[in-house]
């Protein structure tokens, strides 16, 4: 690979249930981006944004319609849908655009302005769309992170209180973070009194979807030097890999899993940091800090075990004995997660990277990392989508 | 009174022993479901011919939970909302998982992974027909209760 790109900026409009436009989240966080890594909007030369599909045709074409709220000046644009991997495809156009020379500095962003409750299907009857089918058998979002909780108990002997923890630490880590839509302590017991959703999950061990904007200044290092940004963060990887046939687990939005009978079983999530590590000429062992899609407590737990940080089955463990609290050998999504943000599903890819940047440069405040060299994210989204990124200081 | 309708017409057979309709590839034996008759998605098989098979009516539980709240549209649920249990259920033969909810009155208490399961038809709730929609649902074996 030729020259590393790097992160010189990072901004995020702070979550919640705002009720506002997308657009305005996502010019608040490319503005603080632009603050952040000291340059004017008109220098950016790429604009690469991930679409929301709920915001009507603004949000089909993101990235046009960001570039037109900061002022048109000429930049080409991009748009990426991927699901919740939106924001890492996003980023991998800007960085194979600064890689191929056709670009020095980028913008990268993604915000959403989500609905109340469950996310539902297109309407219409369209018995030819796997989503439309299991929301009329009655298969919700929570029911795919609890079959697997509900999995995690049978094999590996988790319990409802080892998922609480989860949610516990990461409400920790969110008290001090600004940008978190969720910014108060849990005890074991608030966690065990929320109602059921889907058993064995509770209220408090899903995620919410929320409102929210992030954003990305990414360069070529040549670019970075010249305005002197010399220690900003590389981009050592991207993953965006699909499944491999036949994918073992099932998976939202299907009723099935593929049948193995030609071909042997393979695990998505463990494909999507193998590819991310081999990349980046890195393993587990390696890793500082972890941002994963906790879109359920017992998620962040498979995340832990896919990603190598721990054999399969001891997450609970590591999270029991406090390794993935910040000042633990190992933490784990000291932004608060999902936990404390809600899912904005164009913006979180984006908003884990930015969280990585914060960690990297030592500028986390309260939930700083000590030392933090290293850090992965990892996400999935619907029909194959995922991501694992790998940023280094 | 007449029998309720299949909710997806052709996905599965009724009566006392029904069967999830799904496809096989005639070339590398891929199971199904739903059942696909376009291009086979083993990367190694450049297949399109497809019989159509009754997937194993038995499997084993592989995990489980419920529906503590109405899902949204398209789903229909009744009034007041009866939560329901649901199955991940392992075919042996075909090698593949398959969802479904649980029979009425079982729940996630009565459930444990490697559980004997059997596919049975019931009816849930429909916008149109007073009689509902017949559904595939999962229930435990007797002899393994």
């Amino acid at each position: 690979m030729s020259e590393d790109v790097v992160i010189i900026g990072a901004g995020m409009h702070p979550w919640g249930k705002w009720g506002r436009n997308f657009v305005g989240y996502g010019v608040a966080a490319a503005q603080e981006a632009l603050r952040d890594a000291g340059i004017d909007w008109r220098d950016v030369q790429f604009v690469s944004g991930a679409a929301t599909m709920r915001c009507g045709y603004p949000g089909y074409v993101a990235g046009a319609t960001f570039a037109q709220a900061l002022g048109w000046q000429g930049a080409e644009v991009q748009t990426s849908y991927a699901a919740c991997a939106s924001g890492s495809q996003a980023l991998t156009a800007a960085r194979s655009r600064i890689l191929s020379g056709q670009a020095d500095v980028a913008l990268v962003i993604g915000a959403d302005t989500t609905p109340k409750g469950f996310l539902a299907p297109a309407k219409g009857e369209r018995p030819d769309d796997p989503d439309w089918v299991r929301f009329r058998v009655g298969i919700t979002n929570p029911t795919y992170f609890a079959l697997y909780a509900r999995r995690r108990m049978e094999i590996y002997g988790d319990t409802q209180d080892d998922f609480a923890r989860v949610k516990i630490k990461n409400a920790q880590h969110g008290l001090t973070n600004e940008r978190a839509r969720y910014r108060k302590a849990f005890t074991m017991e608030d966690v065990a009194a929320s109602p059921m959703v889907a058993n064995p999950l509770r209220l408090m061990d899903v995620c919410a979807t929320s409102d929210g904007g992030a954003a990305l200044i990414i360069a070529s290092a040549a670019y970075a030097r010249k305005i002197g940004k010399m220690n900003a963060p590389k981009i050592a990887a991207i993953s965006t890999v699909t499944p491999t046939f036949a994918s073992a687990i099932i998976e939202m939005p299907d009723l099935a899993t593929d049948s193995a009978v030609a071909m042997e079983a393979h695990s998505f999530r463990a494909a999507l940091p193998a590819k991310a590590y081999a990349e980046a000429g890195m393993g587990p062992e390696d890793v500082s800090v972890a941002e994963v899609y906790d879109l359920s407590t017992a998620l962040e737990l498979d995340w832990i075990e896919d990603l190598g940080l721990c054999a399969r089955g001891e997450a609970a463990g590591l999270t029991r004995d406090g390794a993935t609290r910040v000042g633990g050998r190992m933490p784990i999504n000291p932004s608060g997660g999902l936990a404390c943000f809600g899912e904005a599903v164009p913006a979180q890819a984006i908003a884990q990277v930015c969280e990585l940047t914060w960690q990297l440069r030592g500028d986390a405040g309260e939930r700083q990392v000590e030392g933090a060299k290293v850090g992965i994210t990892a996400n999935q989204g619907l029909f194959g989508h995922g991501s694992s990124v790998i940023l280094k200081r | 009174m007449s029998e309720a309708d299949p909710v997806l017409p052709g996905w599965f057979t009724t009566g006392a022993e029904p069967h999830l309709i799904g496809s096989r590839c005639s070339a590398c034996g891929t199971y199904y479901f739903p059942k696909l008759e376009s291009f086979c998605r083993n990367p190694a098989c450049e297949s399109t011919q497809f019989e159509t098979v009754e997937l194993s009516r038995t499997g084993k539980l592989w995990s489980f939970t419920d529906a503590c709240y109405t899902p949204p549209e398209p789903y229909i649920a009744a009034d007041p909302f009866i939560p329901y249990a649901i199955a991940a259920v392992e075919l042996d033969r075909e090698k593949m998982i398959v969802l479904g909810q649980v029979v009425e009155g079982v729940g996630v208490d009565a459930l444990r992974a490697g559980l004997p399961m059997e596919l049975v038809v019931e009816t849930i709730p429909d916008a149109v027909d007073p009689k509902g929609k017949l559904v595939w649902k999962w229930k435990p074996m007797e002899d393994a209760r």
